[in-house]
């Protein structure tokens, strides 16, 4: 992926690459934000810019990133609300710990226990997309939103009661408090106490690399066959269907391909902590997500990294004021919310961006009589 | 020197001359060859009884005679509640016809278009598509067996632009799965190069390749009916149902869709049916017309024919004055004949209320 963008800044500039189709300016700048904060982050940890506190952060905010990614396929592509992220999230960080307790010991190689985790969450929440998805996707508007958030309950739940361990090289599970079978077991997960014991094998670099994976996917659904499906079945349901797109089919791709990826993210998030317990992925966890991709722009795939970026750091900066939190939350949303849907507004701000610029407009102008010459040229 | 080129500059080099006549070149390609449906109805009825049994066949062009008919509707209904929204409705549409559904508002046509795309499911009657009846069919399926339609109010994918909102149609000629969409492998490369260009191709025939970049919901009104045209022809239907194509064009736009319709017609060799209100259009390019009244068939026929009917024309201007006093009066009659006979009748039987009370 990198060697994509640098090909592309190298073969016709910077500025050209920002200045094709709507697509490729989105991967460029999307990449280039991720790689650019990437270089940041690790230059300020580096240099004891940046305290302890906040390099603990470093990776669930490439966590948080890589869910606003994924959740605005869903969201922003194919235009279904759903409030249940957290709960393939879930799904991934425990199924993942679970692999990388088994084949970590015999593995000695940790990027590839890491990848094989990885792979193996993001299938687990794919599979659990999967079969919520059949039922639930004839759904829409509010009522999808109310079954995802159920499901997303329904899944932390039953990882508060769901037990598993390794007995003498054998994988034991049970319910609840039925645990005869796994009492002497090396316990990996114990129902609502979670996953303890876990070899913390998440660092920055793979933070960065799911970050990269995911923004390259979704943008090239985005940019398919199937994302024009998918956005087409968003814009005119009906349309869709009288030129022969199925309409269940493609709305369950854009959820299932989420939820593998929210898996892989939720996966890492799981692999970053010695301990994790179930709470984590309650109902909060995805109304968060979901703010990331509000307060990013719903569909702007940089926005939701930029807003998750944010928002997870800021708290941390700000613990002091810890008890303001959510007001302050809240605040900002209504803010942000009056703001995007006020045109006077809008227009204002970019009027004084147009100000703040004045030298930007005129070497675009610059770039685009160097085009048209070259075109004749080539003509 | 960049070896990938850009994807506009891409656009430049597709080679469209051999996509057949130019858009610009289109009025001598019609005078030349004239297919224009009037002399081919031969021998249609005066006048269509709309109880007569199932006998279509006379109501196909000439030219169509000799090939099993695209469509053949066989007494269509609907019911929505109690309301009999359709009912009795026969059509023959032949391999390579324009036929014209007309009738005043809330007649029933676009309900008509969308039991035969399973919009709705009809109540009564049989559809036969291509041969096939496409019972238990759904919206999907019909297109995929090859009917494509447009709706009277424009349904586009408003914020995808020109150029995709054509490639969505070709969605099944597509030949890549999800994982080359997700990783842009050299598959995907090369069959969305195939589709830019057969998208321009499209795009050509209404002239619309310079507007390829732009968002759909952005285009002038009668820019967005074209593109609503090509994108139901993008699925390669064998049948194109029109619904109002016309609405809300100014007179030349209306001349430029009828050639368009027929070039579109005789081009890709289909069968057009199409509603419409705009008379010009209509007995301009149809080869056959339907007139529906109150879900009902009140005529057949060819365009002259239709244009002479007294049914037709009283459906849509209302009665003559003097047939209207002639009914008005009878009206009255009957009135007064059943009130009289109500009166006689009380009489006779004599209301026990009223004889107790003058008994007192």
């Amino acid at each position: 992926m990198a060697e994509r963008i640098l090909k592309n800044i190298s073969s016709r500039g910077l500025k050209n690459a920002l200045k094709g189709n709507d697509y490729r300016k989105e991967a460029t700048i999307s990449y280039a934000i991720l790689i650019v904060g990437f270089i940041l982050l690790q230059a300020g940890a580096a240099t004891g810019l940046i305290g302890h506190n906040l390099q603990g952060q470093f990776v669930p905010i490439c966590v948080y990133c890589s869910l606003a990614v994924s959740l605005n396929l869903v969201v922003g592509i194919s235009g279904e609300l759903s409030l249940g992220h957290a709960g393939f999230m879930a799904v991934g960080a425990f199924s993942g710990i679970l692999v990388s307790r088994i084949i970590g010991p015999s593995l000695a190689f940790e990027p590839a226990v890491v990848l094989i985790s990885m792979l193996f969450g993001a299938l687990m929440a794919a599979a659990a997309g999967f079969v919520i998805g059949i039922p639930i996707l004839g759904l829409r508007g509010d009522y999808l939103a109310i079954v995802t958030l159920a499901f997303g309950e329904i899944i932390r739940n039953l990882m508060n009661v769901l037990y598993f361990g390794l007995d003498n090289g054998r994988l034991r599970f049970a319910f609840n408090h039925s645990i005869e079978g796994i009492e002497n077991a090396d316990r990996i997960i114990t129902g609502a106490i979670g996953a303890t014991g876990t070899k913390t094998m998440a660092t920055f670099t793979w933070g960065l690399l799911l970050c990269l994976f995911t923004v390259f996917v979704v943008l090239n659904i985005k940019n398919s066959k199937q994302g024009r499906a998918i956005m087409s079945i968003r814009d005119n349901r009906i349309a869709g269907e009288s030129i022969g797109l199925d309409v269940r089919k493609y709305k369950l791709m854009a959820f299932v391909v989420s939820a593998a990826l929210a898996g892989m993210a939720g996966c890492l998030f799981g692999l970053n902590y010695s301990t994790l317990v179930p709470v984590k992925f309650n109902f909060n966890t995805s109304v968060l997500i979901l703010v990331f991709v509000v307060l990013g722009g719903v569909g702007n795939i940089w926005g939701g990294i930029i807003a998750a970026a944010l928002l997870t750091v800021l708290p941390e900066a700000f613990r002091q004021f810890a008890d303001y939190r959510m007001l302050t939350y809240a605040v900002v949303l209504i803010l942000v919310m009056i703001c995007t849907y006020n045109p006077t507004l809008k227009a204002r701000i970019t009027g004084i961006w147009s100000k703040i610029k004045p030298f930007k407009k005129q070497s675009e102008s610059k770039g685009k009589g160097k085009n048209k010459k070259g075109r004749k040229g080539a003509a | 020197m960049a070896d990938k080129k850009d994807m506009r500059n891409e656009r430049r080099d597709i080679d469209i001359s051999d996509s057949g006549h130019a858009y610009e070149n289109r009025q001598e390609i019609y005078y030349n060859d004239n297919v224009g449906g009037r002399a081919v109805f031969v021998d249609s009825k005066e006048q269509y009884a709309p109880d007569e049994p199932y006998n279509d066949q006379v109501f196909i062009p000439e030219k169509d005679r000799g090939k099993a008919p695209i469509l053949e509707v066989k007494n269509l209904g609907i019911d929505f509640g109690g309301l009999t929204a359709v009912d009795n409705f026969n059509l023959t549409l032949g391999r390579t016809e324009i036929g014209g559904l007309i009738g005043p508002n809330g007649a029933g046509k676009t309900t008509i278009f969308n039991m035969l795309t399973k919009v709705y499911e009809p109540t009564r009657g049989e559809i036969f598509f291509d041969g096939k009846s496409t019972k238990g069919m759904d919206t999907v399926d019909i297109n995929k067996a090859g009917m494509a339609r447009t709706f009277q109010n424009i349904r586009l994918f408003d914020k995808l632009t020109v150029e995709e909102n054509i490639k969505v149609a070709l969605h099944h000629t597509t030949n890549y799965g999800l994982i080359d969409g997700m990783l842009h492998t050299p598959k995907y490369r090369h069959e969305e190069f195939r589709i830019r260009k057969e998208a321009m191709k499209y795009l050509k025939i209404f002239g619309m390749t310079k507007t390829a970049d732009y968002r759909a919901g952005s285009l002038p009104y009668g820019a967005q009916r074209r593109l609503e045209i090509m994108r139901a022809l993008a699925t390669k239907p064998k049948l194109l149902l029109l619904d109002e194509p016309a609405a809300g064009m100014n007179p030349s736009e209306t001349t430029e869709l009828m050639d368009t319709i027929r070039e579109i017609r005789d081009r890709f060799q289909i069968a057009v049916f199409l509603i419409e209100h705009d008379m010009s259009l209509v007995m301009g390019i149809c080869e056959g017309i339907v007139v529906l009244n109150y879900g009902r068939v009140i005529a057949k026929g060819w365009p002259e024919e239709i244009q002479s009917n007294p049914k037709v024309i009283e459906a849509y201007l209302g009665k003559s004055r003097g047939k209207m006093e002639e009914e008005e009066e009878k009206e009255k009659n009957d009135i007064e004949a059943a009130l009289r006979k109500g009166r006689l009748e009380s009489a006779a039987s004599g209301k026990p209320d009223a004889a107790g009370k003058v008994g007192e």
